[in-house]
């Protein structure tokens, strides 16, 4: 316990450091685009496959267990279009991306730690936190980009189980998503995908930058990170559903 | 010129420097030798100031490491320059970034100008055509001299070297040693280098601290260790392999002449 509040405290001067002392901006640009394409471009293929499958199945299920006749079809739409935005697109992809980005991160950190090229940084003179994490961060400023996408594909896939499934029609479907329609969720979604996209350039680089040992334990620090990452969302996820819904 | 104070450092338990003064001349090459595990790379990351020590100082040209600010840490700091003794290139970068780092960090050239130079020092470490390759796809050799090239870019004040020829071939050894002291040299930079290399000790040793079980067990130049008394040192010195096959071929080498001389005159 003493331990781990230890390692928060660590990892918030971590972040300070992070934003202590920047790099120069024409050493930095470059970095920034490298992070872009291999964080957030690199894990639209497979954020893409999830959202879509995932919503397909959000309104199979839906509609499966819709046996009361009363109940209007359209709910299919709606169910779907809620689960969709206010939980899988922000918060299992980013569970998903915590496996694909969170361990790209620790471990090519790691690797550079436990390969001395941490202290080559630091003997230059460099902020080698604010050099390494820093343009991570501004590539996940992108990530509620990456969730908009999520939430459309995932609700795409919902209305092709639904509407090719022979579960509820075109006309339904449509009229379904754009019930009840409450802007707040949105902002909701956003803001915790924002908090979310912070979790993920952060805390797997956090295990990175200050793993001991060597190539076994990078493996080891990538898995630590994967699982403390998901706790992170989670928990941040349940705080801001607390304070913002109920 | 570097001067250091009894400056010690522990691992948990176990006490890898004890107590360790000494004093690093600028334009001079500085050695530090001694066994594996004798703590030169430890002694060398503490003057670094990649690991803190438990106590003692270290000055920089009269600045104390310990008491600077952040800030004045870092300024120090480029004007080191360092060579690990595993390279440590960034491996995302080519050989030519890696060379680049140092001048597109911390000064305002031109891309020009930094290719300019970074040609230059590639050129004086004997390392061409391989500009455009990764680190992992040149031999540990390679990766070495592009390190020392890295190291030398920014025209450093200090200059460290863990086993700079370590994993070299014995010409390509000599060149460096040459290189590393002739810029010493050239720049008065303050050197020093760790290595157990005694061809090195005896080319380029113009001051030399040998370390054992964590303390100065010797100082002197590379005249004095072959004159030394201490038992240590003279272990050390022709326990040396190399020392012992260069001595034998040498002798094999004079034989071979002497047969040689001997059938031409036969031959006359
Ligand atoms: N980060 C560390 N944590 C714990 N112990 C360490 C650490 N670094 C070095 N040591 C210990 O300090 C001792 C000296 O190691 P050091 O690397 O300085 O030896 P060396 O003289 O450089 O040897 P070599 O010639 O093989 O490079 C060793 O016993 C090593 O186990
Ligand atoms: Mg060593």
């Amino acid at each position: 316990m003493i331990k781990a509040l230890n390692q928060i405290g660590r990892y918030f001067l971590m972040l300070k450091e992070v934003f202590n002392k920047p790099t120069k901006w024409v050493v930095m640009k470059p970095l920034i685009f490298k992070e872009v394409d291999d964080l957030i471009v690199g894990s639209m293929g497979i954020v893409a496959f999830i959202s879509f499958f995932i919503g397909g199945v959000v309104a199979i299920q839906t509609a499966l267990n819709l046996t009361n006749p009363l109940i209007p079809k359209s709910l299919i739409a709606f169910a779907t279009r809620q689960s969709v935005i206010l939980e899988f697109a922000p918060t299992f992809i980013s569970i998903i991306m915590a496996g694909r980005a969170g361990s790209y991160i620790t471990s090519s950190i790691g690797t550079m730690r436990v390969t001395e090229q941490i202290d080559a940084l630091e003997v230059m003179g460099v902020n080698s936190l604010n050099y390494l994490v820093f343009p991570k961060i501004i590539a996940f400023l992108l990530y509620p980009f990456v969730i908009s996408i999520s939430m459309f594909l995932g609700i795409l896939g919902g209305w092709f189980a639904g509407v090719y499934g022979g579960f509820i029609s075109n006309d339904e479907f449509i009229g379904g998503i754009q019930r009840e329609f409450i802007p707040f969720h949105i902002f909701y979604a956003f803001f915790k995908t924002f908090l979310f996209g912070f979790i993920l350039a952060t805390v797997p680089s956090f295990h990175g930058f200050y793993m001991k040992g060597g190539a076994l334990e990078v493996g080891k620090a990538s898995t630590t990170a994967f699982v403390w990452t998901s706790v992170a969302v989670i928990l941040v996820n349940y705080i801001i559903t607390t304070l913002l819904l109920s | 010129m570097i001067e250091v104070k009894d400056i010690e450092k522990s691992f948990g338990e176990s006490k890898v420097l004890k107590g360790i003064s000494t004093t690093f001349e600028s334009g001079k090459t500085n050695l530090i030798i001694g066994r594996s595990g004798s703590g030169k790379t430890v002694m060398l990351k503490t003057l670094l100031g990649i690991h803190a020590p438990d106590a003692g100082t270290i000055s920089f040209d009269g600045r104390i490491y310990g008491e600077l600010t952040p800030d004045e840490k870092r300024a120090l700091r480029t004007e080191i320059g360092m060579v690990f003794q595993g390279s440590a290139l960034f491996d995302s970068m080519t050989v030519e970034q890696n060379v680049a780092f140092p001048l597109r960090m911390f000064t305002n050239k031109k891309t020009k100008d930094i290719s300019t130079r970074v040609n230059e020092v590639l050129d004086r470490v004997n390392l061409k055509d391989a500009n455009r390759k990764f680190p992992n796809e040149i031999s540990g050799g390679m990766q070495k001299r592009v390190a020392i090239a890295r190291a030398i870019v920014n025209n450093p004040k200090y200059l460290f070297c863990d086993e700079p020829n370590s994993g070299l071939d014995p010409e390509t050894s000599i060149v460096i040693d040459e290189l590393v002291q002739e810029i010493t040299k050239e720049y008065n930079i303050t050197t020093v280098i760790n290595t157990h290399d005694m061809n090195s000790v005896l080319q380029i040793g113009e001051k030399i601290v040998f370390l054992k079980n964590g303390i100065k067990e010797w100082e002197g130049n590379n005249e004095e260790i072959l004159e030394t008394r201490n038992k240590s040192i003279v272990e050390f010195v022709y326990s040396s392999d190399l020392f012992k096959k260069v001595r034998e071929s040498l002798l094999a080498e004079e034989e071979e002449n002497h047969n040689h001389n001997h059938n031409n005159d036969k031959k006359a």
